[in-house]
């Protein structure tokens, strides 16, 4: 019923709109659903000890187990401490230096080697040298993370800020606008859609540079346990902490989706 | 401001020839651009003078320098050589209404009519911008994103957005030139109607010796670049012009005067 190709004339546009949206919802939940009994049928017939496959009751009684003794929620808090932090201030920098590199081509060409360079560093290379520099607490993962959100956001202001429609600024010019007013009620908005396209890549990034520097070393973090859920040969936690990296990056996501909704409602 | 205590009744030829104060003197003004050593004469010795609340058009084939002049009138690039000088308010207030509606798509209908007086810090922004909006005819499209728009509600957004601030100033570079031919008609009256109720000093860029006509005190003709003024022709037809002013002979003479100057 709900995929009748023709209209239906009772029900209203927006009725079948929301139909539609919930239809696919449905696909996508059905489809994560259908996911587990098939793990755990491939456990079942590949006969894997626990260690290498854990079937989904492993993991999800090792999920409560650590739910219970307060470690999970522990260690999920540094590390979206460490994500959150790394991404406000790699986009803080990002966006203003952006800012300045869109206004200006001078500075633009002279810092631009810099950054081409920066970027063709991989960051999993000099994370060791961070944590070297800035020790193995969460400072040297707020560094990492920043760092990795740093680019994308970076050139997405410039593009941003660079697409704002010149008659535009000659109207906020013939009514005297300042420098500010130009900024706040102009450039913002206006490179808004891209910027926040920006954070949306700079999101997932900054949740694979926190795993990235704990992983080089830690004490906790969900990249923490993951390490000591290898070293252990528990399996089941080394899926636990991946589930919750994954619902981590959803969770960044869902943020910036809402904050487009938020922003952006004047786009279709 | 003068704007405030000018009655709206009685008639606006009456009242510049009792009280011609000028508006705006523009002298010697030549502007050229230098594009890749290529040089483009684009305006040369340029002179004319305004009064306040008269509305003057200027006609000329494209490419002539008519939104460079206007752009130098709004001060948002320098001549070359020559200066313009303003009589009233150090600095003037403008209003702008440009070729295209050219309205922030992130704001609704209400907050793009309210930014030039959001810029002043107007507290009383809100109100003014709904009787603006009632003035040019879209009550119920205060929420609309200008996306939802026609191209004729928009240009009328940006007519409003010129207006509403009260500028001292108002420069229309072919505001309805992308409006279909009964739109415009119907658009003509309405500027007509809101010049008579509001009494700016206007400077109107056209391409049309209709609107000219059924608009400006004055009509000034520019030549191809790099222009220069070629006519310099008041219209003495009656107000308000109505629909019917364009079957007169006094019509037909002017249109044909301007027609001759530009070729
Ligand atoms: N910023 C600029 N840089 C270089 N050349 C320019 C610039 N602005 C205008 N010109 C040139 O100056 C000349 C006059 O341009 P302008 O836009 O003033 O003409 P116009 O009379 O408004 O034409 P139209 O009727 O087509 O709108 C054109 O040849 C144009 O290419
Ligand atoms: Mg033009």
């Amino acid at each position: 019923m709900f995929t009748s190709p023709q209209p239906s004339p009772i029900l209203g546009e927006g009725v079948q709109k929301i139909m539609k949206t919930s239809l696919s919802r449905l696909l996508g939940l059905l489809s994560i659903l259908l996911f587990i009994p098939i793990w755990e049928l491939i456990v079942r017939a590949s006969n894997l000890p626990k260690f290498i496959l854990p079937s989904p009751i492993d993991v999800w009684t090792r999920f409560l187990k650590s739910l219970n003794d307060g470690s999970l929620l522990y260690h999920t808090s540094i590390t979206f401490f460490e994500v959150l932090l790394g991404l406000l201030a790699g986009t803080l920098f990002a966006t203003i230096i952006g800012y300045m590199l869109a206004k200006s081509k001078t500075l633009e060409k002279i810092l631009s080697p810099y950054l081409v360079a920066s970027q063709a560093i991989p960051i999993v290379a000099i994370a060791p040298l961070l944590v070297i520099w800035l020790g193995d607490g969460i400072l040297s993962k707020v560094v990492i993370c920043a760092l990795i959100v740093f680019f994308p956001v970076l050139i997405n202001t410039i593009v941003g800020v660079r697409a704002v429609s010149s008659p535009l600024y000659d109207l906020m010019n013939s009514l005297r606008a300042n420098r500010l007013q130009i900024l706040l009620k102009l450039e913002i908005p206006a490179s808004l859609p891209v910027l926040l396209g920006g954070l949306r890549i700079g999101a997932t990034l900054s949740v694979i540079g926190a795993i990235v520097g704990e992983l080089v070393s830690a004490d906790r973090g969900l990249g923490f346990l993951l390490q000591l859920g290898d070293f252990q040969y528990d399996t089941s936690m080394v899926f636990v902490a991946v589930f919750m990296l994954i619902a981590l990056a959803l969770l960044l996501y869902g943020i910036v989706t809402l904050l487009e909704r938020r922003f952006l409602k004047w786009q279709k | 401001m003068f704007l405030r205590n000018y009655s709206t009744s009685g008639s606006s030829q009456r009242h510049k020839i009792m009280n011609p104060k000028p508006a705006l003197a523009v002298k010697n003004l030549s502007v050229v651009f230098d594009e890749n050593d290529n040089k483009i004469h684009a305006l040369e010795n340029i002179s004319f003078n305004i009064h306040q609340r008269e509305f003057i058009c200027f006609l000329g084939p494209s490419g002539s320098g008519k939104t460079t002049l206007l752009r130098l009138i709004a001060n948002l690039i320098k001549p070359t050589s020559g200066e313009v000088n303003f009589m009233f308010g150090h600095p003037p207030k403008i209003g702008m209404v440009f070729q295209q509606p050219n309205l922030m798509p992130w704001r609704s209908v209400l907050d793009n009519i309210k930014l030039p007086l959001e810029l002043e810090n107007d507290i009383h922004a809100h109100e003014k911008a709904l009787d603006m909006i009632r003035l040019v005819g879209l009550t119920g499209f205060e929420d609309s994103y200008p996306r939802d728009l026609s191209g004729g509600m928009a240009q009328r957004v940006g007519l409003a957005r010129g207006l509403i601030h009260e500028p001292d100033l108002l420069l229309l570079d072919e505001p309805f030139a992308s409006l279909d031919a009964l739109t415009r008609e119907r658009m003509w009256t309405e500027l007509s109607n809101l010049w008579q109720a509001k009494q700016k000093t206007v400077i109107m860029v056209t391409h049309s010796i209709n609107e000219s006509l059924f608009l400006a005190d004055r009509v000034l003709v520019l030549t191809q670049r790099p222009g220069k003024i070629k006519l310099d022709m008041p219209v003495d037809l009656p107000r308000p012009r109505k629909d019917d002013v364009r079957y007169t002979s006094q019509f037909g003479k002017l249109a044909k005067k301007l027609r001759e100057a530009i070729e």
